[in-house]
């Protein structure tokens, strides 16, 4: 009951001997994420268990390069903790050693770096979520980022955002009033991102134990405007949305890199009356989303119940002919 | 980062994108003796004096004085942020210009009422224009390149011929491999409905503006206008630079380009310690953890009927002298009435935060309510601190009770 990870991912970390790769790869071996392996180019054929005050519990093997990582390792997801220099690097090494899923934590990479990455994946069969995001957690399963793990629960709405602690904070609304979650995506706060809206929606939409959708927006480009056209002609599962930033001056680059309303377009305005008009459920305030979830999911259900009440009806009446 | 017209200029002369002749100064004395010994002596008879701030519609724009705020007048006419000078004596009117100019500020479209002081000039050779039109490059996020944008409507704002007329913006991809191809700039050059010199040298000055794009890590380049001279030259008449700030690592000389005079003195203050903070001009400061959960605090103060009077994301590793600082710099705007600190802990701890909090208030003198929201990780062991400070906080869990709490202390 998941989409792009579960028990069964094999996970390998490139960055794992940094700081934060380290520190990261301790709380995800924690949660009980299958960590198969890390790359740090010159460390290969070592094992790593931590440092300092990180400790792994277990040996994890080092490679060289994600090659002789996915060679000895079957790993099918790497999570990238390169500092932004590296990083368009590390992607593309990934995408050559055709991981199907990499997640790029690392912020601040240059756009011009991401247009060569983007090229890349078109041409390929890997899916990039971020960068600049905190990862993707199926909860009860895997945690492949930096999310604080004890805050999500086991459930049925599917989570997509572009930032890190707003998700933090809808999520503990949503486990809170005991709506578990499916799985949490961070697709990241860049210009250009691996994964976009509609591509998550589009796996939680096929997704059948995914019961509801929860997406959680910003100012800047029209992504969500895409996933809500996606929404009103595909999307049969209630949809939920809160776009962050109405009170964003225009022209200023709000900490993410992506978050800037350009020659007036990308208002959080726009995105929330094209979210409406697509029937997504809207929140009005941060303080509640969990309860707007909630809310949304109940309704749907009451309209289902009804859809099939009439059904039932219809099948009782006898045919006429 | 953005950076002044002529920085702009001299960076794409590197790169061969062709520009007027043209020097920056800084006094009235320098002017009258730069216009006399690098134009007027040179026998160039006209000479453009450009202010320069890095807001837009300074041709419109009118300059007004520093001391009492009143429109300044030159030769019976308003001086604005562009002034075309030529004719005898160039350089004694130069002189005069800049005098007027310089320490005052322009006001524009773009500045707000209260206006940008201009601290430095350009000045310019002029020329013979034929037309105007528009040339700028900047990241289309759907294709996920960059994009070259041309428009017969030279010097109006592409946003608005964008809305009204979008069939007037011709635009070709840059192919991260090919760079902008001979066919995609004739393509560009036939759209503006160019030919024969005009031609020929729309196709080197747009293949020269994208390689100048990609090589100095630009997030936004503009042309506007970009002139087609009587003798049929294209040239760049103005120049605006973005650089994609995520790539200032790549480019350590950028550092000498940052005018710091022309960014708020809280915000300068703030980057130095590394933080993220934007001015605003409402009454409720606010200081939090993540850009998105920051941006969703500011519509919350919104929504609790205050206003915000800024952005501040103190990121992921906040320590206690990253808060103690940025708690100070929130606190030294003088229009903040009530504050709220919201941190949701996951790999920071609230516990940290709290400990951040106390020893800024050690230095810092707060009369004014603060309410503090923490959340996650060792949030309860953050509470206690705070309680245990002597000091008035106002504490909440959840975001609902912070929004609550900002509604109460607004209206009393």
């Amino acid at each position: 009951m998941s989409v792009l990870v579960n028990k069964n991912t094999k996970l390998i970390v490139q960055g794992i001997t940094g700081a934060e790769g380290a520190f990261h790869t301790a709380q995800m071996i924690e949660y009980g994420t299958n960590v198969v392996g890390g790359v740090t180019p010159g460390k290969g054929g070592t094992s790593f268990e931590g440092k300092g005050e990180i400790k792994f519990g277990r040996p994890v093997p080092v490679f060289n390069t994600v090659k002789d990582a996915v060679e000895a390792t079957k790993a099918n997801a790497t999570v990238i903790f390169v500092p932004p220099p590296f990083a368009a690097d590390a992607i593309m090494e990934a995408i050559d050693a055709e991981i199907p899923l990499i997640i790029c934590i690392t912020e601040g990479i240059p756009t011009n770096d991401m247009i060569k990455v983007n090229q890349a994946l078109a041409s390929s069969n890997s899916r990039l979520i971020g960068p600049n995001c905190p990862g993707v957690i199926t909860p009860g399963e895997a945690k492949i980022g930096i999310m604080p793990g004890f805050i999500h629960k086991k459930g049925k709405v599917g989570v997509v955002s572009r930032s890190g602690t707003l998700t933090y904070e809808a999520v503990k609304q949503l486990s809170d009033l005991k709506i578990g979650q499916s799985t949490c995506i961070g697709i990241g706060g860049d210009p250009i991102i691996g994964t976009q809206f509609i591509d998550a929606i589009k796996l939680f939409n096929e997704d059948p134990k995914t019961e509801a959708i929860l997406m959680i927006g910003e100012i800047g480009g029209n992504n969500e405007e895409i996933a809500a056209e996606y929404v009103k002609n595909h999307v049969t599962k209630p949809v939920i949305g809160f776009i962050a930033g109405r009170t964003a001056p225009p022209g200023r680059r709000m900490g993410h890199a992506g978050a800037i309303i350009s020659g007036g377009k990308g208002t959080a305005d726009e995105k929330m009356k094209a979210l409406a008009d697509a029937g997504i459920f809207m929140v009005d305030s941060p303080a509640n989303i969990g309860i707007t979830v909630a809310k949304a999911i109940e309704a749907s259900a009451s309209v289902a119940k009804k859809v099939r009440t009439k059904i039932q009806v219809s099948k009782i009446k006898p045919a006429k002919n | 980062m953005k950076i002044h017209e002529y920085q702009a200029k001299e960076l794409l002369r590197r790169f061969d994108v062709p520009t007027l002749f043209g020097k920056v100064i800084f006094s009235p004395e320098e002017a009258g003796k730069i216009a006399f010994d690098e134009f007027e002596a040179k026998g160039i008879p006209t000479i453009v004096l450009k202010a320069q701030i890095h807001a837009g519609g300074r041709g419109k724009g009118i300059m007004h004085s520093i001391t009492n705020n009143e429109q300044i007048f030159l030769d019976e006419k308003p001086v604005r942020g562009v002034t075309i000078i030529n004719g005898d004596k160039i350089a004694d009117r130069a002189y005069k210009v800049a005098a007027s100019v310089l320490g005052n500020k322009l006001i524009t479209i773009q500045t707000g009422d209260e206006g940008s002081i201009v601290r430095r000039m350009l000045i310019e050779e002029g020329v013979s224009i034929a037309k105007e039109y528009y040339a700028g490059i900047v990241l289309d996020r759907q294709s996920g390149m960059n994009t070259v944008m041309v428009s017969t409507e030279g010097g109006m704002e592409i946003e608005k011929v964008a809305e009204e007329t979008p069939e007037k913006i011709i635009k070709e991809s840059i192919n991260p491999a090919f760079g902008l191809t001979d066919y995609q700039a004739r393509r560009l050059a036939f759209g503006l409905g160019l030919q024969g010199d005009a031609f020929k040298s729309f196709l080197n000055f747009i293949q020269k503006l994208a390689v100048a794009y990609e090589a100095l890590d630009c997030s936004l380049l503009e042309i506007n206008p970009l002139v087609l001279t009587t003798d049929n030259k294209m040239i760049a008449l103005d120049a605006k630079i973005t650089f994609d700030d995520n790539a200032l690592y790549r480019h350590p000389e950028y550092i000498d380009l940052r005018d710091e005079a022309e960014e708020s003195p809280l915000e300068v203050e703030a980057s130095k310690f590394d933080l993220n903070y934007i001015k605003l001009d409402g009454n409720v400061g606010c200081m939090v953890n993540g850009a998105g959960l920051a941006m969703a605090t500011m519509d919350m103060i919104k929504l609790s009927g205050g206003s915000p009077a800024n952005f501040l994301d103190v990121g992921g590793g906040a320590n206690v002298t990253r808060i103690a600082n940025a708690f100070r710099i929130m606190m030294s705007d003088p229009n903040v009435k009530a504050v709220l600190i919201n941190i949701f802990g996951g790999i920071v701890r609230c516990d940290k935060v709290a400990d951040g909090i106390v020893e800024a208030l050690k230095t810092v003198k707060v009369d004014i309510p603060v309410i503090v929201r923490l959340d996650g990780t060792n949030a309860q062991e953050g509470k206690q601190t705070l309680l245990n400070s002597g000091l008035k906080f106002n504490v909440a869990t959840t975001l609902e009770e912070a929004a609550k709490l900002v509604s109460k202390l607004i209206a009393a």
